[in-house]
C-alpha cells in the first residue's frame, strides 16, 4: 500500500518571528496565485533520511499558505529496496555489477505503484531515482513533473545512470543539489539546495543549562576549546583525517575534539571505521568518540552550539547540510571544499575551506588565533543560511518554480 | 502632503536557479564563457548575486570576482572584477563587454595564468525571475515609507537594485517615483546614492527611511 502521509502544524507566525514579517508576507504572495491548484510530493520512505526529514517540515508550511499539498510515499520490498540501494551507490560512484533483473525488479515495484498512487496533480514532484520511473503514469501534456535528485551524480556508475536517464529526460525539469551535480539531460536543470528548519530540535534555541548537561554528560569541558565533527562513521567523512588535523592544531592551542555520530551497531561498514577511529583517538582523553542514539536532535545541536569551531573535513559529499546547522548557530566552519560545501561555505566570507589534513589544521589555527575574524565568519554564515538555506526558502523556491511552470516561463 | 497621480506599485520577486551548459576550470575558459554565455547567467553571478548576498560587506561583489579570488588564485584580477559597479550599466551587453575586457586584457598580460586550472570549476548559472505583485501601492510619502519598511529582502532588491536594467537608467524605483511622481527630485538623487556595496539590503534600507523621516519632517 502507498501512504499518504498527515503532519503537525507548524504556525507561520514562528517562522516571522525569526525571519520577520516581510519575509512572510511575500511567501504568501507567491502562494496566492497557486491557491486551489494540487500538488503532490513523491519519495520512499516517510521517516528516515533526508528526503523525509525536508518533507516533514515542508508540508505543513505549504498547509500554512492554503496550498493544495500532498506527500505519498511509494512501497517496496525488500528486493527492491536492495536494489535501489545498489543504484544509490553506483550513482555515487561506488562499484557496482549492474544486471537486468535489478532493472525489472526496479520497473515492476513502479508498475506496481504507478496504480496505487494518484498522481494526477497539477504539480508532481519526484524525489530521488526510486520512483523515477512513475513518469509512465504520466499522460500527455496534462500535468507538470519535475525530478528532484538529493544524490551526489558528479561520477555516476554508468550503465544505472543510462538506465535512468531515459526516465529523467522525460520530465519537465530536474533539480539537482550543486551545478556539480547535473547531467546533460535535454531538460531544464536547476538548482535546489536542501534547508534546514530553524525551529526543529536540532536547530532551535536551547537552554544554556541543557547545553552544560550534556557537554558535562560526555566529559567535555566548557571551559577549553571545544572542535567539534558531527557526522556518521563513514570513511568518506574522513574523522581519522579530522583526529590528524586535530593533532597538528594541538602543539599550538589545547584543544578538545568531539567527533559524534550516529550509532555504528546496525552499519557493519561504521562499525569498522569506528574502530579506525579510535584506534587512531589512541586513547588521548581530549578526543571524545560519541556514538550517540539513531535520532539525538537536541545532543547533536547542544553539541554544535557548545563548540568553538565546527569541522566538516569529507573527502565527497552530497551537499552536507551540518555545515548549514552550524553555520546557522553561528559558529565558524572550516570544511573540504567537496560536494555542496562551497555553496555554504563562501571561502573567507562565511567560513573556510580546505583541501587536505594540513589545510584543515592550518585553518583552524588561524581561526583561533584571530577569533574576531571566526566570530564575523559566523555571523555571515548565520546570514547566508537565512537567505539561502532554510525551509521557508525551499518553500519559496518550489512555489517559483511551479508559478515559472504554469506561466510557461 | 502630496499625492502622486500614479501610484508605485509594490511587488516581489523570486529567482529560480538554472544550471547552464558551460563551465571554466580556467581564466581562459572564465572568458569564454564569459564570451558566450546567456544574459540571464550575466544577471545571475552580478545583480543577483549581490542581491543573494548582500551581507557581505568587505569584499564581495559578485560570483566572478569570487572564483577568480578562492579557485583561481589570482588576487589581482579579483580586485579588478569586483570594482565593477553594477550601478554604472543599464544594459547586460555592457556590462558583459567590461567583464571580457578585464578578464580578456589579464590572460594577454600573464598568459601562463590564463590555461592554469583552478582549485573548482565555476558553472554558469542563469536566473529565471518571478515577480507577484504584494497588493499595496503607494500614494503619498507616509504610504510609501510604510510599504518600503514591510518589503521582503526580495522586495526590497527587486525595486532598490535589479530595476536599473528594467528602468534602463541609472536609477532605481523607488528614487525614480520620488523624482517623478511626488516631485522630490534631490530626496530621490540622495537615495540613488546609498552604495549597495557597504550597506547590506537591512542597512541600506535603515537609511532610505531614515531619508524619508528627514522629508517628512520638513513637510
Amino acid at each position: 500500500m502507498s501512504e499518504t502521509l498527515a503532519l503537525n502544524r507548524i504556525p507561520l507566525e514562528d517562522y516571522a518571528r525569526l525571519l520577520g514579517e516581510g519575509e512572510i508576507e511575500e511567501l504568501r504572495a507567491l502562494a496566492k496565485p497557486l491557491r486551489g491548484r494540487s500538488m503532490e510530493m513523491i519519495n520512499s520512505t516517510a521517516v528516515g533520511g533526508g528526503v523525509a526529514e525536508i518533507l516533514t517540515r515542508l508540508l505543513p508550511l505549504a498547509e500554512e499558505l492554503d496550498l493544495a499539498m500532498q506527500w505519498n510515499v511509494m512501497t517496496g520490498g525488500e528486493d527492491f529496496f536492495e536494489v535501489t540501494k545498489s543504484f544509490h551507490n553506483a550513482l555515487h560512484g561506488a562499484p557496482y555489477h549492474a544486471s537486468q533483473r535489478d532493472f525489472d525488479i526496479f520497473l515492476a515495484y513502479n508498475e506496481r505503484n504507478r496504480a496505487k498512487l494518484p498522481l494526477d496533480a497539477e504539480f508532481v514532484v519526484i524525489h530521488d531515482p526510486q520512483p523515477a520511473a512513475l513518469i509512465d503514469a504520466r499522460k500527455a501534456g496534462s500535468n507538470h513533473w519535475v525530478w528532484r535528485c538529493h544524490i551526489d551524480l558528479s561520477h555516476p556508475h554508468r550503465a544505472v545512470w543510462d538506465f535512468l536517464e531515459k526516465f529523467v529526460s522525460r520530465y519537465d525539469g530536474a533539480m539537482f543539489s550543486s551545478p556539480e551535480f547535473s547531467q546533460q539531460l535535454p531538460i531544464p536543470q536547476y538548482l535546489f539546495y536542501p534547508a534546514i528548519d530553524p525551529l526543529s530540535e536540532k536547530n532551535q534555541e536551547l537552554d544554556p543549562e541543557f547545553i552544560a548537561e550534556v557537554l558535562a554528560r560526555y566529559q567535555i569541558d566548557p571551559q577549553r576549546t571545544i572542535l567539534t565533527q558531527i557526522s556518521r562513521f563513514d570513511r568518506l567523512k574522513d574523522p581519522v583525517g579530522v583526529i590528524r588535523a586535530y593533532r597538528i592544531v594541538k602543539r599550538y592551542f589545547d584543544c578538545q575534539l568531539v567527533l559524534a555520530g550516529g550509532s555504528a551497531s546496525d552499519d557493519p561498514e561504521g562499525a569498522i571505521v569506528l574502530k579506525e577511529v579510535l584506534r587512531e583517538a589512541n586513547n588521548d582523553p581530549d578526543i571524545k568518540v560519541l556514538e550517540l542514539p539513531a535520532w539525538a536532535p537536541l545532543e547533536v545541536n547542544a553539541l554544535q552550539r557548545a563548540s568553538t569551531i565546527v569541522i566538516q573535513k569529507s573527502l565527497r559529499e552530497g551537499f552536507g547540510l551540518t555545515v548549514s546547522e552550524a553555520l546557522w548557530k553561528k559558529k565558524p566552519v572550516v570544511a573540504s571544499a567537496v560536494g555542496g560545501i562551497p555553496i555554504q561555505i563562501i571561502h573567507k566570507h562565511t567560513g573556510l575551506l580546505s583541501h587536505s589534513v594540513e589545510g584543515t589544521a592550518y585553518q583552524i589555527r588561524f581561526l583561533l588565533s584571530h577569533p574576531e575574524i571566526a566570530v564575523k565568519l559566523g555571523e555571515n554564515g548565520h546570514q547566508h543560511v537565512k537567505e539561502n538555506f532554510l525551509i521557508t526558502q525551499k518553500l519559496k523556491r518550489y512555489l517559483t518554480l511551479f508559478l515559472s511552470m504554469a506561466r510557461g516561463s | 502632503m502630496i499625492n502622486a497621480e500614479t501610484p508605485f506599485e509594490f511587488v516581489t520577486v523570486s529567482y529560480l536557479t538554472r544550471i547552464g551548459n558551460q563551465s571554466a576550470g580556467t581564466l581562459a575558459e572564465l572568458l569564454t564563457g564569459l564570451e558566450h554565455c546567456s544574459d540571464a547567467s550575466i544577471f545571475h553571478h552580478t545583480f543577483q548575486t549581490l542581491g543573494s548576498h548582500h551581507f557581505l560587506t568587505e569584499g564581495f561583489s559578485n560570483d566572478f570576482a569570487q572564483w577568480v579570488l578562492a579557485d583561481a588564485n589570482r588576487d589581482d584580477l579579483a580586485e579588478q572584477l569586483a570594482a565593477l559597479d553594477i550601478r554604472d550599466y543599464v544594459s547586460i551587453a555592457a556590462l558583459r563587454s567590461d567583464l571580457c575586457r578585464v578578464v580578456g586584457e589579464y590572460c594577454k598580460a600573464f598568459p601562463h595564468f590564463a590555461g592554469q586550472s583552478a582549485l573548482e570549476r565555476f558553472y554558469f548559472c542563469e536566473s529565471t525571475e518571478v515577480t507577484v505583485p504584494l497588493g499595496r501601492s503607494a500614494r503619498t510619502l507616509d504610504e510609501f515609507r510604510d510599504g518600503i519598511a514591510h518589503l521582503s529582502h526580495a522586495g526590497f532588491y527587486f525595486h532598490f537594485i535589479s530595476s536599473r536594467l528594467r528602468l534602463q537608467l541609472q536609477t532605481n524605483d523607488f528614487s525614480h517615483w520620488l523624482a517623478g511622481g511626488l516631485g522630490l527630485a534631490t530626496l530621490a538623487d540622495t537615495v540613488n546614492r546609498i552604495d549597495i556595496y557597504t550597506n547590506t539590503l537591512d542597512s541600506s534600507r535603515a537609511k532610505l527611511l531614515r531619508l524619508i523621516d528627514r522629508e517628512r519632517r520638513k513637510a
